[in-house]
């Protein structure tokens, strides 16, 4: 058992792994399509068809360019930063629950790598501490641009961080658990709703039982993943580059890779706690009928379909909203999304009390 | 040798090491990232006596929260180069002695200390946040609401010395 255990994990990360970074290597591209669309012009069309190789043309650049090193005194840091900013990317998607359960050769297989208890405290952990990697590679670049950046980074994603939490402190109440398997689980199936003698069922998803939160928690992911219109650890109109001005080739790549990659794990925790994960409508009939791994393959498919719409929401808001001011920013996230978070806490409370769950 | 063992006595080398590095690293961004990996290794050691919880909110709290905010200060103060100051001796005197009464003490209390904790596997849901959360609302459930208002208290303090600081700054 236990080397069957080890390889189905171990091929469960690998393939995790792969599909991050295809992913996180195609985004680049439809974001760059995206913006091409939204601001009335072609975007890149020369690599390939449909300008399809251009994240392999990217890649060939960022790995040819040269790898210059700043004059600093930390050349060790410098070169851990944008290592630490991808390890803690990557980090995320262990618990992370891709689908049911998958039974190949007669040998059961839950897609995810591990279910643990804490799952979403953990995302939590490892969100923060994905700052080292910015204030660490800012910092070791000698540069004034670049440690105002990595400040800025900091101080920004402890302070959604803090919001953040308390939103999701209301799910968890709903919820009763800490496990994404479990969270994901609790959303199957549908709401009757009986309104005016006319007869309404929906998903019970939780972005219904907790609209508030979902909406502080989607705001302060962008604020986390420092995506416009909280990009100001590296707003080019005040700071070059913010905090991978100094940094050239792969390891500027890194840092730009990362942030993808981010956008992609959270775009799936938002789609899995709030948005029901790899449930979907007639799941029961899918699997009486063409069997539990029919139902199986479907539900990821759905994971990934309502993942690639939050992506895809994160590049619409990118070319459509414009920056803040970074005391707005401060403003928005302890006097206005704290609150809220908290206010959502007492009412949901309140209402669990009331209905008696 | 197990698996366990093999971990645990490399977590133990690290913080160890880290630890000493704290203290005697010259640059003191070098020190706070060594404390991070010391913070980090501790977190590991709670994960092998299966105390998920206190792992997780151990790596949230000291190494996302407090080490961030260290560290962001420090970056800012220690801008190029080492602009440390010669102590004077009766401070450094002073400093030695606290240091080593506190490690006297702390020796004589892990002399005294019963061992409840025995090495091996270690299974059962002591550390989850079920048993956890019971514990505290129902066991420790006045110590706990005292943290809490001592902490709010603090909060309220904090905010009341930051206001104080301003509006002198401003006349």
């Amino acid at each position: 058992m236990e080397s069957a255990f080890l390889i189905e994990k171990g091929v469960i990360i690998l393939v995790v792994f792969g599909i991050t970074m295809l992913i996180a290597l195609y985004s680049t591209f439809a974001e760059r399509v995206l913006a091409g669309y939204f601001q009335d012009r072609l975007g890149p069309n020369r690599a390939g068809p449909g300008g399809l190789l251009q994240p392999l043309a990217d890649g060939v650049k960022m790995f040819t360019k040269e790898d210059f090193i700043p004059e600093t005194p930390n050349k060790l840091l410098f070169i851990l930063g944008p290592g630490l900013a991808m390890t803690t990317a990557l980090m995320t998607s262990a618990v992370i629950p891709w689908g049911r359960q998958l039974t190949l050769f007669g040998y059961t297989a839950t897609l995810q790598a591990a279910d643990i208890n804490i799952a979403i405290l953990y995302v939590f952990g490892v969100i923060s501490i994905g700052v080292y990697g910015i204030m660490i590679g800012g910092w070791a670049s000698n540069n004034k641009f670049s440690l105002l950046g990595a400040v800025r980074a900091s101080s920004q994603m402890i302070s959604y961080e803090v919001a953040m939490g308390l939103s999701m402190i209301a799910v968890l109440m709903v919820s009763g658990s800490l496990s994404m398997h479990e969270i994901a689980e609790n959303q199957h199936g549908f709401i009757d709703w009986n309104w005016h003698g006319h007869k309404f069922a929906w998903p019970s998803w939780y972005v219904f039982k907790q609209p508030l939160a979902f909406l502080i928690f989607l705001i302060c992911a962008f604020a986390e993943t420092n995506r416009t219109p909280f990009d100001l650890p590296e707003c080019e109109s005040e700071l070059v580059g913010g905090y991978h001005t100094e940094y050239s080739s792969m390891k500027l790549g890194f840092f730009l890779f990362a942030e993808y990659v981010n956008m992609f794990i959270s775009s799936a925790i938002i789609a899995i706690v709030f948005f029901g994960g790899y449930n979907y409508p007639g799941m029961d009939w899918v699997h009486s009928t063409l069997g539990g791994n029919a139902e199986t393959i479907i539900g990821t498919l759905v994971l990934f379909a309502k993942i690639f719409f939050f992506i895809f929401f994160y590049m619409w808001v990118r070319w459509t909203v414009p920056r803040f001011r970074y005391d707005q920013l401060m403003n928005l996230g302890w006097k206005i999304l704290m609150p809220l978070a908290i206010l959502n806490i007492v009412i949901t409370g309140i209402v669990l009390i009331a209905t008696g769950a | 040798m197990d698996i366990k063992e093999i971990i645990f006595w490399s977590l133990s080398t690290i913080a160890f090491i880290t630890a000493i590095y704290t203290v005697i690293a010259k640059n003191p961004i070098f020190s706070a990232i060594s404390l991070l990996v010391c913070f980090a290794s501790i977190a590991g050691h709670y994960l092998l006596l299966n105390a998920q919880f206190l792992f997780i909110v151990h790596i949230i709290v000291y190494a996302g929260a407090i080490m961030v905010l260290f560290l962001t200060t420090l970056m800012l103060m220690n801008l190029n180069e080492e602009t440390e100051k010669h102590k004077p001796a009766i401070a450094q005197i002073a400093a030695l002695v606290i240091a080593v009464a506190l490690g006297i003490v702390l020796m004589l209390a892990v002399r005294k200390a019963n061992v409840i904790l025995t090495m091996g596997p270690i299974t059962g849901s002591i550390g989850d946040v079920k048993s956890l959360g019971t514990v505290l609302l129902s066991e420790y459930f006045y110590p706990f609401e005292f943290i809490s208002v001592l902490l709010l208290s603090a909060m309220v303090g904090v905010v009341l010395l930051m206001k104080k600081d301003k509006t002198a700054a401003l006349k």
